[in-house]
């Protein structure tokens, strides 16, 4: 039948009133220490930094620069716990410190929320509704593994690695904690965490939290501090396991410096992940599978779907209903409990979008920004979709890591399939059919670490998460999570 | 109470005749009409749904939502047992819902069986309330095409301004689908300038594609509203039911540039709950929905915790449900 499209600017959406999170709720302390051997150093000790709210630019606290000495002793703090205590510790004694971690998690989870929040700039309905009760259920899956090591698949007494290094991303500063804490914790290791720069809050409520768990000291120390805290970490002798978060370019030279080393390595790395639809995909579900695929945290998504890959004889209407419900994106106040769409982390990613996006411009793709209003202060990027985008366009081939898309379409399920796969990385895709047999056919084919069927960006403990090539090796969930902190 | 005392992020659906509503002549067209239609798929239309549950109304959205809530409301009574003295006393209530605040909306309707019409219209003689009469051997329409049509002639001239039909389920789930869309014709025909609701009963039609099929079916029909459910089986609306019907109506709209309203009926009990639907509403096909003319709630019992909220909200304390009229 024919169709008068309907012109998006005569569509009206109710405001709603705000209905703002109390800020107040985050408790923050004026400085934080570092947390080691089981206590928080003294502030005074350390040069401190400020952490910001990307959302209005102000210092919610500053937190200490972990000075090279200060790693040395963390890491020596979590050798003498896992020489002492831990790795004489049973699996079902772990395991009620993760149960115990667990639950303070969810008692403290409006506060962890709105920590978050403030600290990230990610709507308080994310950090309410995803963050903070996936970091909880992690904590709840490995703790049940930590008696069933030997029922896990890696032989009959499966040993922990040592001491874990484990340096942690911005996007999901909690969750990204928990997925490192809980499988090394569980297998029995020791770790010294280093929070994100400009994220650190949420990983020292967490060191609060493992105080009220009574964790033995030194078990869990946590260092906060920039890029040279992480690299004095990375090169520490004592450290046994490195699991890294983050850019390809910081995980390449990480996995340099640990080569020719008896250090254990698992990354975690970008990825530009594509959305493909399908003609017979169920358009109003791909179309809020596209929109979380990439608007989800601010596109802050390592495997974000940041490539929507849409078969031409749909891709007039698919951009259409698109365009029409990016326009209805909420986008401002993260503490906004109706708030869809946060502030960018910081200046430095901001500029980073800034520059991808004018690079896409120059180089011819068509640019469609959300007309929504943002705020005056903070870092902020309005929802933005580009067509016309080619293969050989860097907003085609770079991580942008922000609200940003790239659409481009295909005629046939081998052309949806090739260029899917013509990307350095291989973290994550999405593919949207109704046809079972097609999906499947096409999945066989991705070089991804992980497909989603007619949904996207979904996360669940039990279901391993990682990447191929550019976007790293290693599993992070379910019985694979593992095998990333046992001696297998 | 209108809705554009609400503010809007953008103007309101200015729909121009569009391309119009296709002429279905043949069981063949309608078929392919249907079949043309996107599959819905279960998970990510109830995450969408349990998602938009989630917004939180607040301030004078809220007033302002709990008084467009109020005036959507087709007060219900649809017992074996109902009398015209209680069917007095729901006119009396949608007409006047807090009696002490003459300030509180008019419901929309009261909806009766046809045998009670003549009693309501008397009753809400010179109020804006209209009188809806649930017809075509409710509520299981198993009953022949001339039953039926009797059926709705006599609610409208016993005076009632809007039908509410139910499909034959029976003959949509056996795949005669040229049957049920017959049976909506007809009675369109014979209701003229009445409004018609037409009941999908989306718990007997179990899946939303389903739900998505039986919704076009009825607007090609002529539908002026399509209605989720009878309240007399175990499922009745769901926010995802209500989610896959605004969308039909949304993209009917599109299509054809006529604007069909959706009626949610049956265990709709709280004020919260009808918020939820008005979100999805607004969100799903947006603000031009937010009135009576094109959003129903088929509720008895809802009227009183809106108005409860109401003056909650107006008197900063909740005042005890007894100070509300039962039905």
């Amino acid at each position: 039948m024919s169709s008068r499209p309907l012109a998006n600017s005569e569509l009206g959406w109710l405001a709603y009133d705000p209905a703002p999170e109390s800020s107040s709720l985050a408790r923050l302390a004026p400085s934080y220490g570092l947390f080691i051997d089981g206590a928080f150093t003294d502030p005074g000790a350390h040069q401190q930094v400020p952490t910001v709210n990307p959302a209005t630019e102000a210092t919610l606290a500053t937190v200490a620069h972990a000075a090279a000495a200060d790693v040395d002793r963390a890491v020596r703090a979590a050798r003498h716990a896992y020489d002492t205590v831990w790795s004489v510790t049973s699996g079902a004694e772990r395991a009620k410190y993760l149960y115990r971690i667990a639950r303070l998690i969810q008692e403290r989870a409006r506060e962890l929320a709105v920590v978050e929040t403030l600290d990230n700039g990610k709507p308080i309905r994310e950090s309410r509704d995803v963050d903070i009760p996936l970091a909880a259920a992690h904590f709840f899956y490995y703790a049940g593994w930590a008696d069933k090591l030997e029922h896990a698949g890696f032989g009959a007494d499966p040993r922990p690695l040592g001491v874990a290094g484990q340096i942690i991303p911005w996007n999901f500063p909690l969750l990204m904690a928990a997925w490192k804490l809980a499988p090394a914790l569980a297998a029995g290791n020791t770790c010294v965490l280093k929070p994100a720069e400009t994220t650190p809050l949420s990983a020292l409520i967490l060191a609060e939290i493992l105080q009220q768990a009574e964790l033995p000291p030194g078990v869990v120390n946590i260092v906060t501090g920039d890029g040279a805290t992480g690299a004095a970490l990375v090169e520490h002798p004592g450290v046994d396991k490195i699991a890294f978060t983050g850019s390809t370019e910081v995980g390449r030279a990480i996995q340099a410096r640990v080569a020719g080393r008896a250090t254990h390595l698992t990354l975690e790395l970008g990825g530009k992940g594509a959305n493909i639809v399908f003609d017979d995909a169920p358009i109003d579900e791909m179309v809020e599978g596209i929109i979380d695929g990439i608007f989800f945290n601010q596109g802050h998504v390592c495997c974000a779907g940041s490539r929507l890959l849409v078969q031409e004889t749909v891709a007039d209407e698919v951009l259409r209903r698109l365009q029409r419900r990016v326009e209805q994106l909420r986008v401002g106040d993260p503490l906004d409990k109706n708030t869809d769409v946060g502030a960018i982390n910081s200046r430095a990613q901001l500029a980073r979008i800034e520059e991808l996006v004018a690079a896409g411009e120059r180089e011819g793709a068509t640019r469609y920004s959300s007309s929504c209003a943002l705020p005056e202060h903070g870092y902020w990027f309005a929802p933005t979709v580009f067509t016309d985008v080619s293969q050989s366009h860097r907003i085609a081939r770079e991580e942008i890591f922000g609200p940003v898309l790239s659409v481009l379409t295909f005629r046939t399920p081998e052309e949806a399939v090739a260029k899917a796969n013509n990307t350095t990385y291989g973290l994550a895709c999405g593919v949207w059919s109704e046809k079972g047999s097609r999906t499947l056919w096409v999945a066989q084919r991705l070089r991804a670490g992980v497909i989603w069927a007619n949904t996207y960006n979904r996360f669940d403990p039990t279901s391993p998460f990682g990447g191929v090539r550019e976007s790293g090796f290693g599993r992070e969930g379910g019985r694979p999570g593992l095998a990333a902190y046992l001696d297998v | 109470m209108s809705t554009t005392t609400l503010p809007t992020t953008g103007a309101r659906v200015r729909l121009t005749a569009g391309a119009g509503v296709p002429v279905v002549e043949t069981e063949g067209q309608l078929r392919s009409i249907l079949a043309s239609l996107s599959g819905v798929d279960a998970v990510g239309a109830e995450a969408r749904a349990a998602r938009l549950a989630t917004r939180s109304i607040k301030r004078t959205t809220k007033r302002a939502a709990l008084d467009l809530a109020i005036s959507m409301v087709d007060l219900t009574t649809l017992e074996g047992a109902d009398t015209p003295g209680r069917v007095s006393s729901l006119c009396a209530k949608a007409w006047r819902p807090d009696a002490s605040d003459p300030s509180t909306p008019s419901a929309a309707a009261v909806c009766v069986y046809p045998d009670l019409v003549a009693h309501a219209r008397e009753r809400l003689a010179g109020s804006s309330v209209k009188v809806a009469a649930v017809a075509t051997a409710f509520p299981s329409g198993r009953a022949s095409l001339a039953v039926k049509l009797a059926d709705v002639r006599d609610a409208l001239d016993a005076g009632a301004d809007e039908i509410d039909m139910v499909i034959d389920r029976g003959a949509f789930l056996s795949g005669r689908l040229g049957q049920v869309f017959d049976e909506v014709v007809a009675v369109k025909a014979l209701c003229g300038d009445a409004h018609l609701k037409v009941i999908l009963e989306t718990g007997e039609l179990v899946t939303y594609d389903n739900v998505r099929r039986a919704s076009w079916l009825a607007m090609l029909g002529g539908a002026d509203f399509i209605k989720t459910s009878t309240g007399k089986v175990g499922v009745s609306a769901t926010p995802t039911v209500a989610l896959v019907m605004l969308e039909a109506a949304r993209d009917f709209a599109e299509s054809t540039g006529r604007l069909v309203g959706v009626k949610v009926a049956g265990g709709i009990r709280r004020a919260k709950d009808a918020l939820r639907y008005l979100v999805i509403v607004n969100e799903t096909a947006g603000s031009a929905w937010l009135t009576p003319d094109l959003f129903r709630f088929g509720a008895s019992s809802l009227l009183n915790d809106l108005l409860l909220q109401r003056l909650a909200q107006r008197r900063g304390v909740y005042v005890r449900p007894d100070e509300f009229s039962g039905d």
